[in-house]
């Protein structure tokens, strides 16, 4: 055989002892809950900052009878969704879905899917910087010690400042929350939105970040407190809109620019969630067959 | 009606294609052989084999081709490809004291046993385009061979000054010439790390990053008055003790360069003054790589050494977290991917928060 004959690479890509070694991180982060626990990441074929922590821990942890499902910005057809899931179709050959029910492997980024999660799922979140107190204090040797002192202050300090300076929290995504009441820990880039659906989540939650060498974990049915005060307390984002194309007003909207004069519409960014809704005949403001009566009988 | 953003597997496909339509060019053009790169582009080369920590020039041409160039996307695709091989161990130290030389200076001794050999360099070249070589088939002259025969001893430098105490030993007293390495590709790096971690780090590390933190030391942040006591390039043997032989035996050559500097050092009452190290190692022909890294080498030993932290290249953490290209461009690079949910979430609070100043302004105004 030619060296330059395409090599046969492993099942998921990374070999069985590099597997091993993510899984005891893995072990490891699930029986501390929210702690930081640091891998010897690999190098990937894909970029650091692109998801090379949730992809190791996808590779880690997926099986042969498991059924993928990746979405990025919520949508199972965003450019690097697709290059991920294309990549474990083909050195995996599992199954691949977008119907996050039927899903048993879900990698996300930047979003937790709107249909609720449940016992036996994995949700594997793709993660840049592990550390909360990283833009508070930028030198790992001072904010892992700060971690097993359990010393929050300057983070509690940095939300006062906030209110003081703007009359609120201004932190709308990665928005630190408390794990277990031990870990203060980031639940990566997803919108402070999705914060109350990790909390006592009925699926298992790993989160990968490959460039900082760092896995952590939140076991089923873990309490995640969003970081509040009690004049203050934690809220989610509220659209005066509804989904243009499902009429949903409960969930995350993106907003899609329509022309050069303000012209703009909102829809679901969770692309299946949408989907769903649709087939189930809900319609927005967009659909073809809006009607505003037939919405309402839907709606009561 | 709207189609939600879709990227489209079809649409990454195409543009694959078109990637690999335009890193061939124009097809009327012979195409680049591997062997093309790797005769006539050996810095490239070479630099992609030191950073991408896989000495082998054939798949460093090869990358270097598929990348169009893009050194740093080739040490991406070097390291990817490097991070897949079975690791069977770690072998002997090798001993570039016995390295076949092409290069050998110094320059703090006018001669020295051995003599200065300059081999091909750069250096004392005037850089003026030379537009014969824009004239295909024309080779240049053959370079003279010369008569000597290089003499079979030729003793580092830094250990001429070592004999007389005049320089710290190479190893720390007490320290073993084999005690383990660590490996910062098989286990995080942790804080504060051994010099072992962090010359891997630098020798893996971006040339131009390297480059820009020894310069910084030069012009006085943390100064650590360097000379180049040695710098050689050449081939040196690998060795490898398998356990079930438990005898070493030689796998192979490789090209490396290396450089020695020799910093000043104040002694104090206690210690006699003695002149530092700083030390740097890389694969292929990467000299400037490795005079730099000895400069950034002996800056991050301030702490061994009793000095004052007061510059970015003598902080341990600032230069090994930032020094690998690939992590850095990746995470540079990855603000190009969708973030709207984030963004999203960012013009939802400031609309909010305009519209709560923009009410307090009204009330204010009603009131007045």
């Amino acid at each position: 055989m030619s060296r330059f004959d395409d090599a046969a690479y492993n099942f998921a890509y990374l070999d069985e002892q590099t597997k091993r070694m993510i899984r005891r991180a893995l072990l490891k982060a699930v029986a501390i809950p929210g702690y930081q626990v640091p891998f010897a990441s690999r190098e990937m074929p894909m970029p650091y900052g692109w998801g090379t922590g949730g992809i190791q821990v996808t590779a880690a942890v997926i099986g042969p009878d498991d059924v993928l499902k990746v979405i990025d910005q919520g949508s199972d057809d965003t450019t690097n969704a697709v290059s991920i899931r294309k990549f474990f179709a083909k050195t995996t050959n599992v199954k691949t879905t977008e119907d996050t029910e039927k899903a048993s492997l879900i990698q996300i980024r930047h979003r937790v899917p709107e249909t609720p999660l449940k016992e036996g799922q994995i949700l594997v979140y793709q993660v840049p910087i592990p550390e909360p107190l990283r833009f508070l204090e930028p030198r790992e040797t001072e904010t892992r010690k700060m971690h097993a002192l359990e010393e929050y202050g300057l983070m509690h300090v940095k939300l006062y400042e906030d209110i003081s300076r703007h009359g609120d929290i201004a932190t709308t995504y990665a928005y630190p929350v408390m794990v277990g009441e031990r870990y203060v820990m980031d639940p990566s880039p997803t919108p402070k939105f999705d914060n109350p659906k990790m909390n006592q989540m009925p699926a298992l939650q790993l989160f990968g970040a490959g460039r900082e060498k760092r896995i952590y974990a939140i076991p089923p049915y873990t309490e995640v407190k969003s970081l509040d005060f009690e004049d203050y307390p934690f809220t989610i984002q509220k659209w005066e809109e509804a989904c243009a194309l499902c009429g949903e007003t409960e969930s995350f909207l993106d907003e899609v620019i329509l022309d050069d004069h303000g012209g703009r519409m909102f829809v679901c960014s969770d692309t299946h969630f949408c989907k769903t809704r649709r087939e189930q005949g809900h319609t927005g403001v967009q659909s073809p067959d809006f009607d505003r009566t037939s919405q309402e009988a839907i709606e009561q | 009606m709207y189609v939600a953003v879709k990227g489209g597997e079809k649409a990454i496909d195409n543009a694959h294609q078109y990637l690999a339509e335009e890193r061939r060019g124009d097809t009327a053009i012979a195409e680049l052989s591997l062997e093309q790169i790797s005769e006539q582009l050996s810095h490239a080369v070479s630099r992609v084999m030191a950073e991408g920590s896989l000495f082998d020039p054939e798949l460093a041409a090869l990358a270097i081709k598929q990348a169009r160039g893009d050194l740093i996307e080739a040490i991406f695709l070097i390291r990817a490809y490097r991070t897949t091989l079975p690791r069977f161990g770690y072998s002997n130290a090798i001993d570039t004291a016995q390295m076949a030389l092409d290069r050998r200076i110094s320059a703090t001794f006018k001669d020295l046993p051995g003599g200065q050999i300059l081999g091909p360099t750069f250096d004392y070249t005037h850089r003026l385009l030379d537009f014969t070589l824009a004239a295909e088939g024309l080779g240049p002259a053959p370079a003279k061979e010369a008569e000597d025969t290089l003499e079979k001893d030729m003793p580092r430098v830094l250990e001429l000054l070592n004999n007389e105490d005049l320089i710290e030993p190479a190893l720390p007293t007490g320290e073993m010439d084999d005690a383990p390495v660590g490996d910062l590709t098989r286990e995080p790096l942790e804080f504060p790390a051994g010099r072992d971690l962090r010359l891997q780090n630098l020798a893996r590390g971006d040339e131009g990053f390297i480059l820009s933190l020894g310069y910084s030391t030069q012009r006085g942040y943390a100064r650590n008055h360097a000379f180049v006591g040695e710098i050689r390039i050449g081939e040196v043997a690998v060795e490898f003790t398998p356990e079930e032989l438990g005898f070493s035996i030689e796998i192979g050559d490789i090209t490396v360069s290396e450089c020695e500097t020799v910093n000043q050092f104040k002694g104090s009452k206690k210690v006699p003054a003695q002149f530092t190290r700083g030390y740097g190692l890389s694969f292929g022909h990467c000299e400037r790589k490795v005079i730099a890294m000895a400069l950034v080498d002996r800056a991050l030993r301030w702490k061994e050494l009793g000095e004052d932290m007061v510059a970015p290249v003598q902080d341990e953490e600032f230069v090994l977290s930032h020094s690998d290209n690939i992590q850095a461009t990746g995470f540079v690079e990855h603000i190009k991917l969708p973030h709207y949910v984030d963004f999203q979430s960012e013009l939802e609070l400031v609309r909010r928060l305009r519209a709560n100043t923009l009410e307090e302004e009204d009330q204010m105004e009603a009131a007045e």
